[in-house]
């Protein structure tokens, strides 16, 4: 592998990485910042245990969401300085947005939220909450835009061989944006609302396994108490089922959110981009099918190699043009198109060190984009329908006695996470060999692209890339297996592992018969310094 | 006179004193979770007093680099590039540093505590060293073409320079830490705060005063070295009120000796952001290589309004969280069942 390899390697993977924390963070977010909403506004119990149980693996979560993020962001000058200069004028500016108005956000009322349970006034607490959550959305956008940019630049002019930004309004409401903007969203409700219905279903089947909840004859569920662990009472019933229900209501909307903003993003992709949807369908020739299933070797980017063993007619048309007749081209109309306009050989640029004079292979890797997109459907479909079968199967209050049941639905909490880094890998990868893909509109800036052989950082050898792509895989892999423990320690404690005052006072929580007893928290007094998380 | 790149220059140079103000006290306070805590309630102590704020703080960081990339991408793009291995150490360190004051409470034994300790304490470190390398070497030099890439291979960035930029954060973060500490703690852990902020202050201050003064040899100008002297006075004074117990104002003049030093350094070098040691043709300056005016003047207007807001509100939260914290509030660990049901996915029903 040469210096360009590994560092699509290390950007791939760290970018993966990165986004399997930050979906669960907007999405638990939002959804812990309407459960404390409800808790605000009505005062029943287990809206607080919800918040607090959902709150603390939102935390576990959120933390590695920051630490892999500010990889993210020196990564573009430490191995693609090239790329960097290109773009800075028009890329950075997003960037520095980001921090400036998404980061700060999130991060100071995050920690006025964790450390200020008893320092701010309820509805400003709230508020707190609901600040980070929009903050985070606002980090969404802001990146999102960056990204747009880089697969449909708009906005600029070309000036000394550099994109100089002209248009900020061009570029901050870039049609690729608006689109993927809500369906990135719609992505980590849906990884939200699995997360929740999985870890839901656990725990109203071990209370059932344990006989805390028993079913009556009408297959009813009689909630119970038990008295060996605190807090495990009816109100805990109440928490499982309802956030089972939240889950399963949020995973089917964002399933359907994701497939109508996919739609318009498909439509938009097929003018766009067109080579990345036809790469996506593996298709070769022009038609209208979609394929369910194409065989033959898709990773010998030989084209004519592929059959469709299984299409469905009209429904690539659909896809791309909201017809079931127009001609879509493929493959072999479109190469000679992308030679025409872009080259057939980089040119005989240092820039592009051993790779300069070299053919462009304008087809991205199909076995990837074939198959990403169609595990980017799958999974949230799957998800999505899982989602539903939950509903009316937990419609008597409690899930079945089946272990294979609880299983799959612990598991299931994976589909959306597969589905949203499907979706990144295939849009990404169809990007190549572009890092900044050519705008075909006919707005007169189709001449600002690069390949992403030009992109990597010339003075920075392979072997320092290597030293950081072992590091960063290590690092990340070990605290993966830490997050995921204590992810597992969290959950198995149930609400009690979140809420330490249901040890002190595990029954008379919501009876206000006992003027004076303690207060929240029972603590002494000068307990109120801040709420101690750490 | 290029208005709008001085302006980012110094808008740079004011998010990178910010970050050195805020995440300082907080890297000097990881590091004294190994060097200054004695036990386990004292170690609690140190993490919440900078608990709702430590990661707001390191934002600076993320906005000065984000900054920099969009003002003057050529000077991001050659400095983050040149130093490649330190940011790798700088960022590896961040994480473990980040990770662990989350994960750190989050099991009851001594074993796991103690591990995460010794990553708050090197990440600190290495976060604090590495970032002052960096910042050392963006105001003396670089091996750089005339491309801006480096030439020589991954450690020709390496110089005495680095060392000193290195020791100077590591340096200022531990001594600021001592005065957040006596500022924020009570009892036990306030007094020896102080006291060893009085004794370790001269030492502590030394390198960072070195590479002020270095860069004044280098390219000082009257008023650059007069601010130099305003920052050395800054010093004495917060060192004087510290022995008086006057803790805030003590805490504030050690601030003033960083903004003044700062600026004495940033001032001295401009209009250069990155000089090459190979070439002075080669040297990155505020002209050659900033973003357009358009987007600066962009970045301009939503930095005027965006700036003051994010002071505004990080200044509420100090002081929503502005009591002392002492061992006498730290509750007892929490530690809960591990598990209604550890067994739910290794034995049969």
């Amino acid at each position: 592998m040469d210096a360009l390899e590994i560092a699509r390697w290390q950007f791939g993977i760290t970018t993966v990485y990165h986004f399997m924390m930050v979906p669960l963070t907007i999405g638990l977010g939002l959804v812990v910042a309407v459960i404390q909403t409800a808790w605000h506004r009505t005062g029943n119990p287990e809206y607080l245990r919800m918040t607090k149980f959902w709150g603390k693996l939102f935390l576990i979560n959120f933390i590695m969401g920051v630490a892999t993020g500010i990889v993210q962001e020196f990564q573009f000058g430490m191995a693609w300085s090239e790329y960097s200069r290109f773009v800075g004028d028009v890329f950075g500016a997003p960037l520095a947005l980001e921090a400036l108005l998404a980061f700060f956000v999130e991060s100071t009322f995050l920690g006025l939220w964790i450390f200020g349970w008893k320092q701010l006034k309820p509805g400003i607490h709230l508020a707190c909450l609901w600040i980070a959550v929009i903050g985070s959305v606002f980090s969404a956008y802001f990146i999102i835009v960056a990204n747009s940019w880089m697969q449909h630049p708009v906005g600029v002019e070309m000036i000394d061989g550099r994109p100089v930004m002209t248009d900020a309004w061009a570029v901050f409401t870039n049609n690729t944006a608006l689109v993927a903007v809500p369906h990135t969203l719609f992505g980590a409700l849906a990884v939200a609302g699995g997360f929740l219905l999985g870890i839901a279903w656990y725990h109203l089947w071990r209370r059932l396994r344990d006989g805390v909840d028993t079913v009556g004859a009408d297959g009813k569920v009689i909630p119970g108490e038990s008295a060996d662990i605190p807090g495990r009472d009816r109100d805990d019933h109440k928490v499982w089922l309802r956030s089972l229900r939240i889950g399963a209501v949020v995973a089917m909307v964002s399933f359907a959110g994701t497939a109508l903003t996919g739609d318009l993003q498909g439509k938009l992709m097929f003018e766009q981009q067109p080579m990345k949807m036809a790469a996506a369908e593996a298709a070769c020739h022009d038609g209208t099918g979609f394929s369910v299933l194409s065989i033959g070797n898709l990773g010998s980017q030989d084209c004519d190699d592929i059959v469709a063993l299984i299409e469905v007619p009209g429904i690539l048309s659909y896809l791309a043009k909201g017809d079931f007749t127009t001609e879509v081209q493929g493959v072999n109309s479109l190469l000679p198109q992308y030679k025409e306009a872009y080259g057939t050989h980089l040119p005989d640029n240092p820039i592009y060190g051993e790779r300069a004079g070299q053919e462009i292979d304008y087809l991205p890797v199909m076995e990837v984009t074939y198959w990403g997109f169609r595990m980017m459907i799958g999974f949230g479909g799957l998800a999505a329908l899982a989602a539903l079968v939950a509903l009316w199967i937990t419609r008597k209050g409690t899930v079945p006695e089946s272990r294979w049941l609880m299983r799959l639905a612990v598991f299931g909490i994976l589909a959306p996470f597969g589905a949203n880094a499907a979706g990144w890998i295939f849009t990404e990868m169809g990007r190549q060999p572009f890092v900044v893909a050519p705008n075909p509109d006919p707005s007169g800036i189709d001449q600002v692209f690069m390949f992403t052989a030009a992109a990597v950082s010339p003075g920075v050898s392979a072997g320092e890339l290597l030293a950081s792509l072992v590091t960063l895989t290590a690092v990340y892999a070990v605290l993966l297996v830490v997050e995921v423990k204590l992810l597992v320690k969290y959950i198995r404690g149930g609400v009690v592992s979140a809420m330490p005052e249901l040890v002190q006072a595990p029954v008379d929580e919501n009876e206000d018969a006992t003027p004076g007893a303690g207060g929240p928290g029972g603590g002494k007094p000068g307990d109120d310094v801040l709420a101690f998380a750490y | 006179m290029e208005l709008l790149p001085t302006v980012w220059f110094i808008a740079i140079a004011v998010l990178w004193t910010g970050y050195l103000f805020l995440e300082g006290f907080d890297l000097g306070v990881g590091m004294l979770m190994k060097l200054f805590a004695r036990n386990n309630t004292e170690r609690r102590v140190l993490l919440n007093t900078i608990g709702p704020v430590w990661d707001g703080n390191e934002v600076w960081l993320l906005t000065a680099g984000g900054a920099t990339f969009a003002a003057f991408p050529l000077w991001y793009a050659s400095l983050f590039s040149a130093l490649y291995l330190p940011l790798l150490v700088v960022l590896v360190a961040l994480i473990f540093r980040a990770v662990a004051f989350e994960y750190r409470g989050k099991v009851d034994t001594d074993r796991w505590r103690a591990r995460w300790d010794w990553a708050i304490a090197l990440g600190s470190f290495f976060a604090a060293f590495g970032v002052g390398a960096a910042l050392a070497l963006t105001t003396t030099g670089l091996p750089l073409n005339a491309n801006g890439d480096r030439e020589g291979g991954p450690l020709a960035w390496f110089s005495g320079y680095a060392v000193l930029g290195g020791l100077a954060v590591v340096g200022f973060s531990l001594i600021h830490a001592l005065a957040f500490l006596a500022l924020k703690t009570d009892g036990d852990v306030r007094h020896r705060a102080r006291t060893w902020f009085v004794r370790l202050l001269p030492v502590m201050l030394l390198p960072i005063a070195a590479w002020a003064l270095s860069i004044q040899f280098l390219e000082g100008k009257p008023w650059t070295w007069a601010l130099v002297l305003l920052a050395v006075a800054a010093a004495a004074a917060a060192w004087g009120w510290a022995r008086k117990g006057a803790e805030g104002k003590a805490f504030s003049a050690l601030g003033a000796f960083l903004a003044l030093g700062s600026a004495s350094i940033f001032a001295a070098v401009f209009p250069v952001v990155l000089p090459s040691t190979l070439n002075e043709a080669f040297d990155l300056t505020i002209s050659n290589a900033s973003s357009s005016d358009y987007t600066l003047g962009l970045m301009s207007i939503v930095a005027a309004f965006g700036l003051p807001l994010v002071i505004a509100y990080q200044a509420w939260t100090y002081w929503v969280f502005r009591r002392r914290v002492s061992a006498a509030h730290i509750p007892e660990a929490h530690s809960f069942l591990p598990a209604i049901a550890a067994r739910a996915f290794t034995t049969k029903g």
